[in-house]
């Protein structure tokens, strides 16, 4: 099984991903240069965090359009595993692999700092570790993570199960009080509808050890590395 | 030559909080009957293209394709001939 970060000009959560595959969880994993355009041989592809481009024009807007992301795109859809975190999930809503926008947060911070979000559906490839329902104590670092969608699609997004993640108190709790950044239904990580394109702003690959505070977003890892185990056993 | 202006602003409907916050200082400036401030962008394209009609249908492309999120923005533009 094979993991692979992909780097654009100013990623910069690209090194704590690689880490944490290859060291914490023990796969194998490799950097893709965005200017690559072969996936062959990769069965879970992570879109990491940072600055793509400097954020220029809108957060992930200049980075979609990277050769890689063809080639990402045409991977998503033969059923290849897919997850951005952060900047990444900004580059999959570009990309239109994911629905939605994400807006400057509601109180104009840039925020950096542990949250809470509560798992809502842990019937996907990178979740089902987890129980519905489960609590995740991890870090949030965004300045454009007030995620914007239509009445309309939300509810598509409901009826389908597509919201994974929402922030919420320690205790599970939904409430705007405990959402960092104004997005609509306090949603921090939702999934295409055939469930295996993640994108979450929260970040794992900074809470999957316990020097670190937490280790909840391990068994994300671990999630994606038993999904794709599966599949590999039944081919 | 044509300079293309291009406005971008959020939909309404969209929450616009740098357009609140602007808003918020101009009324603690003392500027009376500011009713509201929606923040945009404001980009200038210069382009060689002879044909109107053509240089129209390009800029949407180019607008529709990145430089526009039409989840969440709205744009118009003007076409100004320059030397």
């Amino acid at each position: 099984m094979k993991f692979g970060v992909v780097v654009f000009p100013g990623s910069n959560c690209d090194y704590d991903c690689y880490y944490v595959i290859k060291r914490v969880i023990g796969e194998s994993v490799d950097f893709i240069w965005h200017k690559s355009s072969n996936l062959k041989g990769y069965d879970c592809i992570v879109l990491p965090g940072g600055f793509s481009y400097g954020d220029y024009l809108r957060t992930g807007a200049i980075a979609r359009f990277s050769p890689i992301m063809k080639e990402v795109i045409e991977f998503s859809k033969n059923g290849g595993l897919v997850i951005g975190i952060c900047n990444g999930f900004q580059v999959l809503l570009e990309a239109g692999l994911l629905p939605g926008a994400m807006r400057k947060n509601r109180d104009l911070l840039f925020i950096c700092r542990y949250v809470y979000v509560r798992v809502e559906n842990s019937d996907t490839p990178f979740t089902r570790l987890f129980h519905k329902g489960q609590v995740l104590h991890i870090p949030v670092a965004h300045f454009e993570g007030n995620y914007y969608i239509d009445p309309q699609s939300l509810s598509r997004l409901k009826m389908n199960s597509q919201v994974v993640f929402r922030y919420c108190s320690k205790d599970g709790e939904v409430a705007d009080e405990f959402n960092p950044n104004g997005s609509v239904y306090a949603i921090a990580g939702i999934c295409n509808e055939r469930g295996n394109v993640l994108g979450m702003m929260p970040h794992p690959e900074r809470c999957s050890e316990s020097i670190l505070g937490s280790e909840d977003g391990k068994l994300i890892w671990q999630s994606i590395v038993k999904s794709i185990n599966e599949r590999l056993a039944k081919e | 030559m044509f300079k293309v202006k291009i406005y971008i602003s959020l939909k309404e409907g969209v929450a616009d909080p740098q357009g609140i916050t602007i808003k918020n200082a101009l009324d603690s400036l003392g500027y009376s009957g500011v009713e509201r401030v929606r923040y945009g962008k404001y980009l200038q394209v210069y382009l060689k293209n002879s044909d109107k009609k053509k240089l129209q249908k390009k800029i949407d492309d180019m607008c529709k394709k990145i430089l526009v999120n039409p989840v969440i923005e709205s744009y118009e533009y003007e076409i100004e001939e320059v030397k």
